[in-house]
């Protein structure tokens, strides 16, 4: 098997805070495979956003401490220097993020934008830039590239605006797509654009995606391979049949539960997992999911379940239970009208 | 653009309109003000107060009165002082270019030091370096112009005068620019700096709160994320953004000092400007060169803040100019 494109082994992201130190990440290993698209979710808070930032080391609180490595392409990211990083931003690895409103800077045209991105990058003669970058507004699929290049980002309306900051990722043709919450500042209409556009054009450029949500439902129709993370860990992983057929973590259920399903009664719709997660300052013995779990048992409040294959190649999932009692429970909790006229 | 620049025209017609007659009412409102009886001298007659009354017009109606010094401010430009019976408009067309010199020098001085000190504060974020700026430019913002003034004048004439330090200081005073420009620089380097000192602080604690703010943009993530270097994030970005507060306030800190707002610093430099013309003129309570002053002093504010309108809206492209 060929090498993977992005190793991240052990991760661990802490913040130095009046408070104490905050473990926002915790011990994460996964890796990407080049033009893979992997989803990560989990609810707000759970180290989505920190871990991907952190593999393009944009963080800048001077408060933070790293452990572990992240490697690219046979690269330690950790490792390089600022100037080496800043080659792989942008050109190897793009991101782009929740709030296309803010995103963008509101004192420049869009096309001054890109062509920033892309002379960074590369050596282009005068004129060359700009085509380039009305080539890209096109390709994301903006009417008028050629007036439309010379507006503000005040001028265009969210969805257009998040059209932008893809263009902008994808100038350099990067092997890595980061996208933090791309759609969930946006409508739902132009949620659905948005993540066919992503599709499409992950088809088109052959870049590997990171698509992080904390809707399971956005990473349904893209992700090959699905990250559930919980409290700075990863308590389940698998491939998108594993996910969503047979998941093995409570949680993941609980994440299930809460998509917006058009099969379910109104009332029965959104029901978000119930209670807060645990503090990432002074995390609990055992199971960090045990406060809010209907499943918990003794074990779970001992003993911290390790992230392990259970079921099947590639399906990993940290939770006690037993995989005949997962199944049994996982029915009446993720659809309680079918257990209930079973 | 052609709209707005006619719009604010008319608008600052209509401002210094109001302005000089609210002026023109309060003079006439305060008690004990006869322009008459001042000119007249001591224990005059009553003839000769009636002669004055006429020949200044002191005698017609208000409204006629007010359209008189506005002929004679305006069109004829021959008006006279109350106070020195001399001509008005040439004494502030000579005090207009010792404020001017005055202010502008010291504003470069200010914009770039401030920009200076604001920015490695704001990049020195974390070291010793930040704190020990702020608490300087917190200096510089509390010390009294007037006494900073009187303790550069005293070490630069007085007693260090005679050391090779300040040996070339000349005499305080005003040499117009356009008659020896050295000495010109010469003379005002030392107002220059003491007017700016102020501002610096002052200036540099707002820019280095503004990068600040600006540095936890999403758009500043964006261009980091672009792989920019550490300088073009900052100047490009951070600094870009974050001059829009500064430009605005300057333009009326600016307009204010040109107006006369520099009165101490004129007052301690021996600087015949606008300000010390103003101060002289309201002491005095003569109407002729205060409403001069005043108008003055209000074209440059309205100007300025027309300025600032337009590079505001350039600074700032989601700012329309309606
Ligand atoms: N600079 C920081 N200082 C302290 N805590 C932080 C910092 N950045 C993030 N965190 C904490 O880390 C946790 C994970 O945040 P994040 O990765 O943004 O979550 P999400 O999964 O919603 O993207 C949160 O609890 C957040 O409060
Ligand atoms: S280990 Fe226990 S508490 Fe944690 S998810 Fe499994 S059953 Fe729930
Ligand atoms: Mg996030």
């Amino acid at each position: 098997m060929a090498e993977p494109l992005l190793e991240v082994r052990d991760l661990k992201v802490s913040f130095r805070t009046e408070d104490g130190i905050v473990r926002a990440v915790d011990g994460i290993s996964f890796t990407l495979d080049e033009g893979e698209v992997l989803g990560i979710v989990g609810e707000s808070g759970s180290g989505k956003s920190v871990t991907m930032m952190t593999v393009m080391r944009l963080i800048t609180d001077p408060n933070v401490i790293y452990q572990g490595s992240i490697i690219y392409k046979g690269r330690d990211l950790m490792g390089l220097s600022r100037d080496a990083m800043r080659e792989v931003r942008g050109e190897e690895i793009a991101m782009i993020f929740q709030d296309p409103m803010t995103s963008l800077n509101p004192v420049y045209t869009v096309g001054w934008q890109i062509e920033e991105q892309l002379n960074e990058h590369n050596d282009l003669k005068k004129g060359q830039a700009r085509r380039r970058a009305m080539e890209l507004l096109a390709q994301v699929g903006i009417p008028k590239p050629e007036q439309r290049i010379d507006d503000y980002p005040h001028q265009f309306s969210g969805g257009m605006r998040q059209r932008v900051m893809i263009a902008l990722a994808l100038s350099c043709n990067p092997d890595l797509l980061i996208a933090d919450e791309p759609t969930t500042a946006l409508d739902v209409t132009i949620q659905a654009q948005i993540l066919e556009l992503i599709k499409n054009l992950k088809r088109e450029f052959g870049s590997a995606v990171v698509l992080i949500t904390h809707d399971l439902g956005v990473v349904a129709d893209v992700a090959d391979r699905i990250l559930v993370m919980y409290a700075g860990r990863i308590v389940e992983e698998g491939n998108k049949e594993q996910i969503f057929y047979d998941p093995q973590h409570p949680y993941t259920w609980g994440l299930l539960g809460s998509i917006a399903r058009l099969d379910r009664p109104r009332a029965r719709r959104l029901t978000a997992i119930a209670g807060q997660p645990p503090s990432l300052i002074n995390r609990p013995q055992g199971c960090s999911f045990r406060t809010r779990c209907p499943q918990a048992f003794d074990r779970c409040r001992a003993e911290d379940p390790q992230l392990t294959a259970k079921v099947g190649d590639g399906h990993l999932d940290a939770c006690h239970l037993s995989v005949e009692d997962k199944r049994e429970r996982r029915d009446k909790t993720i659809n309680p009208e079918l257990a209930e006229t079973a | 653009m052609l709209a707005f620049i006619v719009r604010r025209l008319l608008w600052m017609a209509l401002v210094l309109f109001a302005i000089s007659v609210l002026v023109f009412l309060i003079f006439f409102a305060t008690p004990g003000v006869d322009p008459a009886r001042q000119m007249a001298g001591r224990n005059p007659s009553a003839e000769t107060i009636k002669s004055i009354k006429h020949e200044f017009g002191l005698d017609r109606s208000l409204p006629v009165r007010y359209g008189l010094m506005m002929k004679h401010m305006f069109i004829t430009r021959d008006l006279i002082s109350y106070g020195s019976h001399t001509r008005v408009i040439p004494e502030i067309t000579s005090a207009a270019p010792v404020t001017l010199s005055l202010v502008f020098g010291a504003a470069i001085i200010w914009i770039v030091f401030s920009i200076l000190f604001g920015v490695a504060a704001a990049v020195l974020r974390g070291t010793v370096f930040d704190p020990l700026l702020m608490i300087l430019a917190l200096i510089g913002i509390s010390i009294p112009v007037f006494w900073l003034g009187e303790v550069v004048n005293l070490i630069t004439q007085s007693r260090l005068h005679d050391s090779f330090l300040f040996s070339w200081v000349p005499p305080l005073g005003y040499t117009p620019l356009t008659q020896d420009p050295f000495m010109w620089f010469k003379q005002l380097i030392f107002p220059w700096l003491t007017l700016s000192v102020l501002y610096i602080g002052f200036y540099a604690r707002v820019l280095r709160a503004n990068l600040i703010e600006t540095e936890s943009e999403d758009y500043i993530r964006t261009a980091r994320a672009k792989g920019l270097s550490e300088r073009r994030v900052l100047f490009r970005h951070t600094l870009r953004t974050s001059m829009i507060t500064f430009v605005s306030l300057f333009g009326l800190d600016f307009a204010v000092l040109v107006g006369g707002g520099a009165l101490l610093t004129e007052v301690v430099f021996g600087l015949p400007g606008v300000g010390l013309l103003t101060f002289n003129s309201l002491t005095a309570l003569d109407l002729p060169v205060i409403m001069t002053t005043v108008i003055y002093a209000a074209f440059f504010i309205t100007l300025a803040s027309a300025l600032v309108d337009l590079v505001y809206a350039w600074l700032d492209p989601r700012v329309r100019l309606a």
